[in-house]
């Protein structure tokens, strides 16, 4: 069963379509709602709540239609929206139980509901602060937690990881995948960045310009890869990439096929006994090891691809994939980027 | 990812001991999440939770020390003075009240128009301002009921305000003796007239702040009109008076809130004015009476309307 159906949503202002013939079913799980500022993911999540009427078209959460039975869906679903929505003068405690309360749970359930849910989105002792003292990070997971207090079936996250610093981005997104993993609850959320989504979601929709532009599992476009990519320095706070000929002959000798990218050099995995080889290597040559991560498609991928039925794509059989310049830096220059990254998934 | 996978491992190849291999301390039980299974109440019981947050919102409840002390001083200045007024009736052993419960509202009436100036924009603009309204409006509670719940609790703040003193002066009549059922029913008198004021007053203060996310206009918007009327008011009717013009000077009494209910109750409730000229005639009665219990209503429409709009926009 899907948690969120939409046929041929259109939804019109008098001087923009904001969303044209939206045709998409989201299954329970994480699913990523991917798309440029202005490309209508805020405007699908209010006509989902039943909050903005739609101009045609039809669309249902959880079952429930969302022009007749809004009601019935704001009382299942949690809703982060995306700016600052909380008043600095009280306790993100009392703020969360009387928003509880809101969502129909009795004063006792709320009290112990939100002293549960704030917990597991990780605030202890300064819930019991004014809010105004909270840093963005603390702000998030109060956001959150108001989305999850009164145990929905769907949360709609709006750009949950807004505003945040990498280590934040980071929290935030683990946090989110575990609101499934953990919490058994339905996700769909919006980003303007693709890498941030590919690693949490299961599937991910694309939408430019109130159109779809894709919408696929997750595992269909990031699908692991049997190469392994490995980062090394030459020393504890050493910024050389380490990838000398010494390591690159020294793995092909022990009968791997290796290629360098960048800053890391890609392995291709024969068996569970390649993690040690290229350990042991690296450790035989005095480097630090940084890091052995199994390589996935990135979700970039699809926007490169020219036709959006096309499947994505596929590395000639057996060679590793090549990865566009600078793969490794990449998280942290869209982080810096965040501002400027906006129109970039509707450049495909 | 880097941050999340395997840290750098020592030159020395050997791999890191377990961190946890050591000795056994105190373990932290993570009781994982839970569902609810619980009952999920009805838009009565959203109502009733959003009106019990606005009271108490309305004295700075639940909020620091500074929300609570504008609201709270001038609680105790209505009482004070009812005290006061009290004490004076006894110690001068007089046979009834130096005033009368239905003009105790308008006698009191800027120290009631700095508390609705006050809190008023406490009630509505501080969730504007903060955009705390879509978390309202992305669950049950439709945009009327929000309206409707904020309007109730500002309605009750007020009329705890005006009758709370009112009270007091009761206490004290019956403490000095004095004659009780003439008390008691002119206290029924005044209370409801102090709710017609209430849900007048509370109308008006909360569609002006509901304008504004400022709160500092808000505060302005609501003083400006509760004092401008009432000065008009009294600069006219004095004219009128003067120019022995009763009838025409009576109907200015429309004009400000205060002369408005004070008009009403007069007529309804028989209640001693505190205009310089009440309505004249059981026509402008009716007229007064009908005119408040339109301007409530009216303005709770408004508000209703103006989140209506903000629910959509």
């Amino acid at each position: 069963m899907s948690v969120i159906s939409v046929q041929d949503l259109t939804k019109r202002y008098p001087r923009a379509t904001a969303l044209d013939q939206l045709t998409v079913d989201v299954s329970p799980g994480v699913t990523g709602l991917v798309g440029a500022n202005g490309a209508g993911k805020s405007t699908l999540i209010r006509i989902l709540l039943g909050l903005t009427p739609a101009t045609s078209g039809r669309a249902a959460v959880l079952g429930e239609d969302v022009v007749t039975n809004g009601e019935r869906i704001r009382a299942r679903v949690g809703y982060m929206p995306e700016h600052d929505c909380l008043p600095p003068d009280v306790s993100a405690t009392e703020f969360v139980v009387h928003l509880a309360r809101m969502s129909g749970l009795p004063p006792t359930a709320a009290r112990e509901r939100t002293a549960d849910t704030l917990r597991h989105v990780g605030l202890y002792e300064e819930r019991y602060r004014p809010i105004g003292g909270y840093s963005t990070g603390m702000k998030q997971r109060v956001k959150l937690a108001q989305a999850l207090v009164h145990d929905p079936r769907l949360v709609l996250l709006d750009e949950p990881t807004n505003g945040l610093d990498p280590a934040g981005r980071e929290d935030m997104l683990r946090l989110i995948r575990r609101v499934h993993t953990d919490f058994g609850i339905s996700v769909l959320v919006t980003s303007h960045l693709l890498g941030e989504l590919e690693r949490i979601s299961d599937h991910v929709v694309v939408i430019d310009a109130g159109r779809l532009l894709r919408s696929s599992s997750t595992s269909e476009f990031t699908q692991a890869t049997r190469v392994m990519a490995v980062e090394a320095t030459d020393g504890p706070g050493g910024t050389l990439p380490a990838l000398g000929p010494a390591l690159t002959r020294r793995l092909t000798a022990a009968g791997l096929r290796t290629r360098p990218a960048g800053q890391v050099l890609l392995v291709e995995l024969t068996d569970d006994r390649t993690y040690d080889l290229i350990r042991d290597t690296v450790a035989d040559l005095g480097l630090g090891l940084v890091r052995i991560e199994q390589r996935r498609h990135r979700i970039e991928e699809i926007f490169t691809t020219p036709a959006p039925g096309a499947a994505p794509a596929v590395p000639p059989d057996g060679a590793p994939p090549v990865p566009s310049p600078g793969v490794p830096g990449r998280h942290a220059a869209e982080e810096a980027a965040d501002g400027q990254d906006r129109s970039r998934p509707g450049a495909g | 990812m880097a941050r999340t996978g395997a840290g750098p491992v020592p030159a020395s190849g050997a791999p890191p001991a377990p961190a946890t291999a050591g000795g056994r301390r105190g373990v932290i039980h993570d009781i994982g999440y839970r569902h609810y299974d619980g009952p999920r109440l009805g838009r009565g019981y959203l109502l009733r939770s959003l009106f019990t947050n606005s009271l108490r919102a309305a004295y700075g409840l639940g909020r620091s020390a500074r929300s609570k002390a504008l609201p709270l001083l001038m609680l105790g200045v209505m009482c004070v003075t009812a005290v006061i007024l009290v004490v004076v009736a006894i110690a001068a052993r007089m046979q009834d009240l130096p005033l009368p419960y239905a003009r105790y509202f308008t006698v009191m009436s800027t120290v009631i128009a700095i508390y609705l100036a006050a809190q008023a924009p406490q009630l509505v603009s501080r969730d504007l301002r903060f955009h705390v309204v879509p978390l309202y409006f992305s669950r049950p509670l439709s945009s009327a009921g929000y309206a409707l719940a904020k309007f109730a609790g500002m309605a009750a703040a007020l009329f705890v305000l005006v009758a709370l003193p009112l009270l007091i002066l009761y206490a004290g009549a019956l403490l000095a003796r004095m004659p009780a059922w003439e008390h008691t029913r002119e206290l029924l008198g005044a209370l409801a007239g102090v709710a017609l004021l209430s849900l007048l007053l509370a109308g008006i203060g909360l569609v002006l702040a509901a304008l504004t996310p400022r709160r500092g206009l808000g505060v302005a918007s609501v003083i400006a009109v509760l004092v401008i009327t009432y000065t008009i008011v009294g600069i006219v009717q004095g004219l009128a008076v003067d120019q022995g013009n009763l009838g025409a000077g009576g109907w200015f009494g429309l004009l400000s809130p205060f002369t408005l209910v004070d008009g009403a109750q007069v007529w309804a409730f028989g209640a001693e004015t505190s205009a310089q000229i009440p309505p004249q005639g059981t026509f402008a009665g009716v007229v007064f009476l009908l005119v408040t219990l339109a301007g409530s209503a009216g303005s709770l429409a408004l508000l209703a309307l103006r989140y209506r709009r903000v629910a959509v926009s």
